[in-house]
Parts: structure tokens; C-alpha cells; sequence
């Protein structure tokens, strides 16, 4: 079992690298942003004495390598520094905030795969049926609707025509308490408490933004499940399994689906990397506070805790997941070692 | 057993319906092997398909009957076709790797077809599943029962093809090409295996092969397809010794085999008298302990450990032995795409060897060392037509533009026998032949003193590797260049080359004249090679030519 863990920890090791040159980069990069928190901290009435002791407070004065050297060491004590803006730790910001996007994120790409997957394994196994043609309609109207254009859409629909939808502000409405916090997603969290009203109105409020995300996100997904089932069906080992009589089910889920699975679970990744950097629009768009939109406004007022503990936050999670990923291909496929070296 | 009457299978493709078999009969008796024999495209996977009914999406059985013990299997429905899939019919395939699900354990892929077929429970199938890796000679099966197919050599993947195959007895066993892409001692031991096994089970078969000399070998009766007919059906030693229609008579003609030459590869009315080729004295190219070492996961993968050998001017040598035996390694260091690790390769009196592969490239030299590469299709730039493909060279080494240029391109489509109008089109706008053709025009454009062929007819049907085998002769005769054949034919070989030199793991075992390496090898492995090449019965007929004395 040991040689199974080892190479798994080696991974990790290898992160390291990445890791301080984000650290580096991320610090360098909000010093090189045109801007002084020190002017935006001391407020509009302020005088050039209470700018300078604004700057002396929150260390600015000092050189940009004793800046780092006391960043490095606050980050080795897990501290992420404070927040300008909101006044409170970036880890504390942090801590409710990525919660609320991966929890929009997750629900939309388990979505999507719900409705992606299964619509294009029939798209290629039907290849040229109506299955088919509808899995490129909603492909290409997945890619060419913007997110902000379908949210607003589904909001005039759902919530401002048919009244189904609560209004989309926010994770829950005000009528509910926010479960008690466990794991900072409101819908786990919910029903761990037990409190299945608090869990429909959570759900409610995810409903719609998970949706635009998923359309968006369908895209990429169903095509490349059906370019990749029809790559598997057409092999030299589904003709063996056909000639040897076994079941079409078999043939389909155990011999092709899983060959095909490989370039669906890359694809997976990419896109769960690629929407969590870029749900912005949509938590914006229903007042969602998620990270993205927190990333956005500290860039903005040059809160330099918060931007650079974003941008690490959102290394970390990107190093994850692509651990994750290989991990699920060495399981999917033997072919795949890994290679310690 | 099986009864197929006037079997005919179209297709649904863009231009229209394709009629890939047009009306083919034949009945199989219990216990019986029957060969069907034909080149590309004459429609006998196809119909060896429709008997399984999984043809491709498209093509369906157009008229026929297909009556397998009383039942009519065209009329079939699916579900009791799968019944007689695997159960009753089984079949296995080329390229056995790829025939099997590369991401399952082989002992499962086995179990399933088992357990598919009511012959095993979950209990029982994974000794079951070991008793069929057995039963086909499969040396620890309950190690391989956990092997996945990347982990075994071809023809291992062959073995457990196999073993999906006979795992429910079936009655009939249809094998297509089961030995194309393995090695010339695996392709034999598979099939003795295959014909084993067939005989201690008292069941039929169908063997589907391009190759004449193996399927009479192998079957009691032969039928010979071209384009989707059944021409000519009989027992395997008649059709063989005396062809009557005479795309069998080509076909057989065009078979290489001990005891003819190479003029006798084409049909009667195609021999020209053989040219002349003069073997100089003074040595073109030698090659001193040569080797070449790659870094590997597991230590250094010695490809070729110390090789030496001389080729001198005008002569054909012919390099010999299985996958993994050096001689593509071997081929590429002495090209000078490849560095080696050390020893000299001396060509016309110069040390090329030390030259690094990418300065080689602006090497006055470089002209005079060429290749034809294995694959014709892999080989031609897809984008660029005919003349481009000939032309790239004489632009780049040779320096030639405009009318000089097309002068030249068309002396070299003439002197390959390749036809003008040809020189516009596109690879996958011509034939195998024709593909083969440009490359060799290519390799030749610069007026080599050296060739190297890779394998340059593996790809091509017998009746065309007959006509570049020709090619490649009457074209040294008249430019006098010298060959380096690389191969793992040894009927091909001895049909165009002087000398032999017989490759294993990287050294040389045997090399010498190829009278002398044919017919009295002092190898073990060399005659191990020369058993293991199928070998068909002579012809008798009266067009047969004159036989090379014994």
C-alpha cells in the first residue's frame, strides 16, 4: 500500500514549486498595479500626514523585500493578512466566500454532467438521430449565450414572470437563518443541522445561477463525451466484444463508456478550473457573494491581502484538483502510472 | 454446417450504395478449414462480418442466405444472434492489441464472455477464466489473468484473443488476418496453436488472409475473392499447384517463395529479362561495432550492441530478423537520422558516423545516402501532391527550379513507372502502389549511391510488392546504386538481395551470400526463421516457370 501512497506524496512535493512562485508573483504583481491603498484607505477627506500614517500603519513604507519577508512570515503562521476593504481577515473573507462558489461551481458541473454525459453518449450512439442534432443545438447555444445574458434571461423568466424563482440575491433569502457552519456549503450544512426549510430556500436561491452556469459549462462536456464515445465504438475491442455475443449494455458502458471516460474527466477538469475563475459574471449578475466578485472589487481598491490571498487560494485549489484529475485517470485507466521521477 | 448462398453485402457511403461482396456461395463441413484468400478490397472481412452480422453502421446484407445448422442467421433476430455470437461463432481479429479492451484485465474480458454466455458463475469464472488462459498455452495464467493487454507482446494478445474465442466452444472459429503484425515465428507459433486447438475440438474454421502461401498451408480448401466474387474455390493443394483463372494463377505467381526469381513474381506476360546488376569490389559502406544504447526507465535499452559489416558498391544486402531485433535502429543510424552511441560508419571512404544527425542534413553527403520509408501513406506529406513529394528534395539539396525541375520530376515519374497525370494527385488520391512509387522517386531524386528500404513493400498486396520488387531490381540495374533491404521476409529478401545479414537482440548471428544463408543457415535462429516462413506447395502448371535447381 505504501508504493500506492509515495508517488501521491511525491505529487504534492512537486506542488511546492508552484506554490512559492505564486507567492512571489502574486505579491509582485499588486506592487506593480497602478494605485495606493494608502490613499484609498485614508479616505476622501484625507490630508497628506494622515495618508503618510495610514501608509507607516499598514507597512507600506518599508522596502518591497521586507514587505515580502513579513508577508512570508505572517503566510507561514496561516495568516493571510486583513482585508482593507472589508476590515476583516482575508482568511476569515476567504473562509465564507469560496465556500459560496464552489458550492454554485459543484452544483453546476454535477449538472451539467447529468444532462452533458448522458446526451452524448446517445448523441453518438444514435450519430445522426434527433438526439444527435439536439445535443449540437444546445452545444452551440451553450458557447455562443454569455452567462450574464442567460442569467438575466432566466431571471426575467422564472423570477420576474412566472414568479417560480425567489429573487437572486444572494445565497438565501432573509426569512431563513444561515445553518449553523460545518462545512460553509448551505445545503450540506442545512441538512446536517436537519432543517430541511432552510435546505428548499438554499436550494431555491442556488436553482437559477447553477442553471446558467451549467448551460454554459454543457458545452464542452457533451461534445467531448460524444466525440469520445464514437472514437471508443468505432475500436478494434468493441467489434471482439460484439463478436463474442456479449450484451449491448455491456458493450456500451463497461468496453466503450469507460475507454471514453478519459478525455470527459480531462475535459471535466479543464472546465471546473477554467468556470471557477470565471462565475464572476454570474455571481455578480445574482448578487452571489462568491469569491470571484470578492476578487474583483479588491482588485480594484488595491486591497493587496485580499487580492494576493485569492489568487493563492485559487492556486491551492487548482493544484487539488489537478491532483485529483490524475489520481481519477490512474483509477480509469492502468496504463497510466504514475512515474515517480 | 455453414451454408452462404449468393451472399451479397452493400453499403451506404456519401457517393451512393457499394456492393463490397456481389453473390458469394460456399458451404463449410464439420471439421473443416476453409481459406478465404484475397488483397485489399476484395470484400472478405466483410463477409466474414455479415456471417457474425456486426457489420459496421451502413452495410447490411443485401440478398443471400446464411444458413448456419438448419437456422437461417440472416433472418435471425438480434438477441438470438447474440446467442450464437461467442457461443457458437466466434471469431478473432488482426492486430490482437487493439482487439482487446486495453483499459480491462485480460482474465476479466474472458469472464465476461463467460458469464455472457451462462459458462460460468460468479463464482467459478475466475478458474474458468485460468483454465482458458491454459488451454491456450499461456505459461503462468494466473498471473496473466491480472494483465492488462499493454503488458503482453502481440502475440500473447493473440493467445488471449484466442482464449475469448474458444472460452464457450463454439463450433465454428472465423480468424481474420489473425497474423498480421506479428513476427514471422509468432505468426507460426499462433497458427499451429490456432490449428491445435481447432483439430482437438473437431471444429471449423474460416481463416481470412491476404497471404496465399500461409493459407495453404494452413486450409484444406481455398476460395479466392476479388472484388466481392468468390473466382475460384477448390482444395488447397489443387488451387495452389494448378490455378485455373487467372487472377489465382496472378496471385500465386506473385508469391514469393524459395526456388524462383523475381522476374517470376509477374504474370507470364509481364516478364522482361532480368537486368544485370554488377557487385563492385571496393567496400561503398562500412559499419565497425556499431551501437546504440537509448536511456530507459528501468537502465539503458541496449538496441544495437557492436554490429560490423561491409557493403561493397552495386550490392544488395539484405538485413533480417523480428520486431525489436535492431534493424530499424540499425537503418536509422546508418541514414544518419539517428546518432549512435559508438563505432564508425565508413562511407566512401569517409567517417560519417561522428557527424551529428542534424548537421548531416547540410552534408554534401546527405544526397547520397537516401530512404524509402515502410509506411508509403505515413510517409508522404498529406498536403503536398505527387510532384511536391519528388520535387522537395531536388529543391532543397539539389537546388533545382522551374523547367530543370519538372524535367527532372518527370524523368523520375517515368523511370518508377509512375503515370504524368499521377503527379498532380494527393496521397490519399492514390493506391498503395503508387504511393510506394513516389517515395521511391523521392529517394531517388538526388542519384544515391545508397538506398535504404525499410520494409518498403510490407504494406502492399503480393500482387503489387510483386511489381515494386521489379521496380526496385530493374532500377538498380540501371542507376547502380546499392541496396540496404530491410525486412522481415526472408522470401522477399532472398528474391532481391546478395547478401544476407540475420539480426537478433541487437547483434548479428549469421551473415553471408544468400545462397549459402538460405540453404545452409549455421544459425539456429536463422533456421528457426526460414521454418517459421509459410511454404506454399510449388506450381506444377504448365505456365510455371523453369525452377532454380534445389
Amino acid at each position: 500500500m505504501a508504493t500506492r501512497w509515495l508517488p501521491i506524496l511525491w505529487r504534492l512535493v512537486q506542488t511546492i514549486p508552484v506554490v512559492i512562485g505564486v507567492v512571489i508573483i502574486s505579491f509582485v504583481l499588486t506592487r506593480a498595479l497602478p494605485g495606493d491603498p494608502a490613499v484609498q484607505f485614508a479616505g476622501q477627506m484625507a490630508t497628506p500626514e494622515s495618508i503618510e500614517q495610514v501608509r507607516v500603519a499598514l507597512g507600506l513604507d518599508k522596502s518591497l523585500p521586507q514587505q515580502f519577508l513579513i508577508y512570508c512570515k505572517a503566510l507561514l503562521q496561516g495568516d493571510l493578512g486583513q482585508s482593507i476593504a472589508t476590515g476583516r481577515p482575508v482568511l476569515t473573507d476567504l473562509a465564507t466566500r469560496l465556500p459560496a462558489s464552489l458550492e454554485l461551481t459543484l452544483t453546476a458541473l454535477i449538472l451539467s454532467c447529468l444532462i452533458a454525459i448522458p446526451l452524448g453518449v446517445l448523441a453518438a450512439v444514435r450519430q445522426g438521430s434527433w438526439v444527435d442534432h439536439l445535443c449540437r443545438v444546445l452545444v452551440t447555444a451553450g458557447v455562443s449565450l454569455p452567462t450574464f445574458f442567460t442569467g438575466i434571461l432566466l431571471i426575467y423568466v422564472f423570477y420576474y414572470l412566472l414568479g417560480w424563482a425567489p429573487s437572486p440575491l444572494g445565497r438565501l433569502d432573509f426569512i431563513y437563518f444561515d445553518p449553523p457552519r460545518v462545512t460553509g456549503f448551505f445545503l450540506v450544512d442545512s441538512l446536517l443541522d436537519g432543517d430541511l426549510p432552510t435546505f428548499a430556500g438554499a436550494a431555491k436561491q442556488l436553482a437559477l445561477p447553477a442553471i446558467t452556469l451549467s448551460l454554459f459549462t454543457l458545452a464542452p462536456i457533451a461534445r467531448m463525451t460524444r466525440a469520445a464515445m464514437l472514437t471508443a465504438l468505432s475500436s478494434d475491442y468493441i467489434r471482439t466484444a460484439r463478436a463474442a455475443g456479449l450484451a449491448p449494455m455491456r458493450v456500451l458502458f463497461g468496453y466503450a463508456f469507460r475507454n471514453a471516460l478519459l478525455p470527459v474527466v480531462t475535459t471535466l477538469g479543464m472546465v471546473f478550473s477554467f468556470v471557477l475563475g470565471a462565475n464572476v459574471l454570474v455571481e455578480k449578475v445574482f448578487a452571489w457573494p462568491g469569491i470571484g466578485s470578492y476578487a474583483v472589487e479588491a482588485l480594484v481598491q488595491s486591497d493587496y491581502a485580499a487580492v494576493q490571498g485569492f489568487v493563492l487560494a485559487m492556486a491551492l485549489l487548482f493544484v487539488l484538483i489537478n491532483l485529483i484529475i490524475d489520481l481519477s485517470y490512474t483509477l480509469i485507466d492502468p496504463r497510466i502510472g504514475f512515474s515517480a521521477k | 454446417m455453414l451454408s452462404v448462398k449468393d451472399l451479397s453485402v452493400a453499403f451506404k457511403t456519401r457517393k451512393g450504395q457499394v456492393d463490397a461482396v456481389r453473390g458469394i456461395s460456399f458451404d463449410l463441413a464439420p471439421g473443416e478449414t476453409l481459406g478465404i484468400v484475397g488483397e485489399s478490397g476484395s470484400g472478405k472481412s466483410v463477409t466474414s462480418y455479415a456471417l457474425m452480422r456486426i457489420l459496421d453502421a451502413g452495410g447490411r446484407i443485401s440478398a443471400g442466405d446464411v444458413t448456419w445448422n438448419g437456422r437461417d442467421l440472416r433472418a435471425a433476430s438480434e438477441s438470438a444472434m447474440r446467442q450464437v455470437r461467442g457461443r457458437e461463432i466466434s471469431m478473432i481479429f488482426q492486430n490482437p492489441r487493439a482487439a482487446l479492451n486495453p483499459i480491462r484485465k485480460v482474465g476479466h474480458q474472458i469472464e465476461d464472455v463467460l458469464r455472457q454466455h451462462g459458462r460460468a458463475t460468479r463464482a467459478n469464472a475466475h478458474a474458468k477464466a485460468i483454465a482458458a488462459l491454459e488451454a491456450v498455452k499461456i505459461r503462468n495464467a494466473t498471473d496473466r489473468y491480472h494483465a492488462y493487454p499493454f503488458e503482453l507482446s502481440g502475440g500473447m494478445c493473440q493467445r488471449i484473443v484466442i482464449a475469448i474465442a474458444l472460452a464457450c466452444d463454439p463450433r465454428l472459429m472465423i480468424a481474420d488476418e489473425p497474423t498480421t503484425g506479428l513476427d514471422i515465428t509468432t505468426q507460426k507459433a499462433v497458427m499451429d496453436l490456432m490449428r491445435d486447438l481447432i483439430r482437438e475440438r473437431g471444429m471449423s474454421s474460416i481463416v481470412i488472409t491476404h497471404d496465399l502461401g500461409l493459407a495453404a498451408e494452413y486450409c484444406d480448401r481455398l476460395a479466392v475473392m476479388k472484388d466481392g466474387q468468390i473466382v475460384e474455390a477448390g482444395p488447397s493443394v489443387n488451387l495452389f499447384a494448378n490455378p485455373q483463372h487467372p487472377y489465382t494463377r496472378k496471385l500465386v505467381d506473385a508469391t514469393p517463395r524459395p526456388g524462383v526469381a523475381i522476374r517470376d513474381l509477374l504474370p507470364p506476360e509481364a516478364r522482361t529479362p532480368d537486368l544485370p546488376h554488377e557487385v563492385g569490389s571496393r567496400a561503398l559502406l562500412e559499419v565497425v561495432d556499431l551501437v546504440k544504447t537509448y536511456p530507459g526507465k528501468s537502465g539503458p535499452v541496449h538496441a544495437v550492441k557492436g554490429i560490423s559489416f561491409t557493403i561493397r558498391e552495386g550490392q544488395s544486402v539484405g538485413l533480417v530478423g523480428e520486431s525489436g531485433c535492431g534493424k530499424s535502429t540499425t537503418s536509422a543510424m546508418l541514414v544518419r537520422l539517428l546518432d549512435p552511441t559508438s563505432g564508425a560508419i565508413v562511407f566512401d571512404g569517409h567517417e560519417i558516423g561522428g557527424i551529428p544527425a542534424e548537421r548531416f542534413l547540410r552534408d554534401p553527403r546527405r544526397g547520397q545516402v537516401q530512404m524509402v520509408f515502410q509506411d508509403a501513406t505515413d510517409s508522404l506529406n498529406p498536403r503536398h501532391n505527387a510532384f511536391d513529394s519528388i520535387a522537395e528534395p531536388l529543391r532543397r539539396l539539389g537546388g533545382l527550379r522551374g523547367a530543370a525541375l519538372h524535367a527532372r520530376v518527370e524523368e523520375l515519374a517515368h523511370l518508377t513507372g509512375l503515370p504524368d497525370h499521377l503527379l498532380t494527385r494527393y496521397p490519399h488520391q492514390l493506391s498503395g502502389g503508387q504511393k510506394a512509387r513516389v517515395g521511391i522517386a523521392r529517394a531517388i531524386a538526388l542519384d544515391p549511391k545508397f538506398l535504404i528500404l525499410d520494409e518498403p513493400t510490407a504494406a502492399l498486396d503480393v500482387s503489387i510488392q510483386a511489381v515494386v520488387l521489379n521496380l526496385l531490381a530493374d532500377l538498380r540495374a540501371r542507376l547502380g546504386m546499392t541496396y540496404l533491404f530491410v525486412s522481415h521476409d526472408l522470401n522477399v529478401v532472398r528474391l532481391l538481395c546478395d547478401h544476407v545479414i540475420v539480426m537478433q537482440d541487437g547483434q548479428i548471428v549469421e551473415q553471408g551470400p544468400t545462397a549459402t544463408v538460405m540453404d545452409a543457415p549455421s544459425h539456429p535462429y536463422t533456421r528457426d526463421l526460414l521454418q517459421s516462413a509459410p511454404t506454399p506447395p510449388a506450381p506444377i502448371a504448365a505456365h510455371a516457370p523453369a525452377k532454380a535447381a534445389e
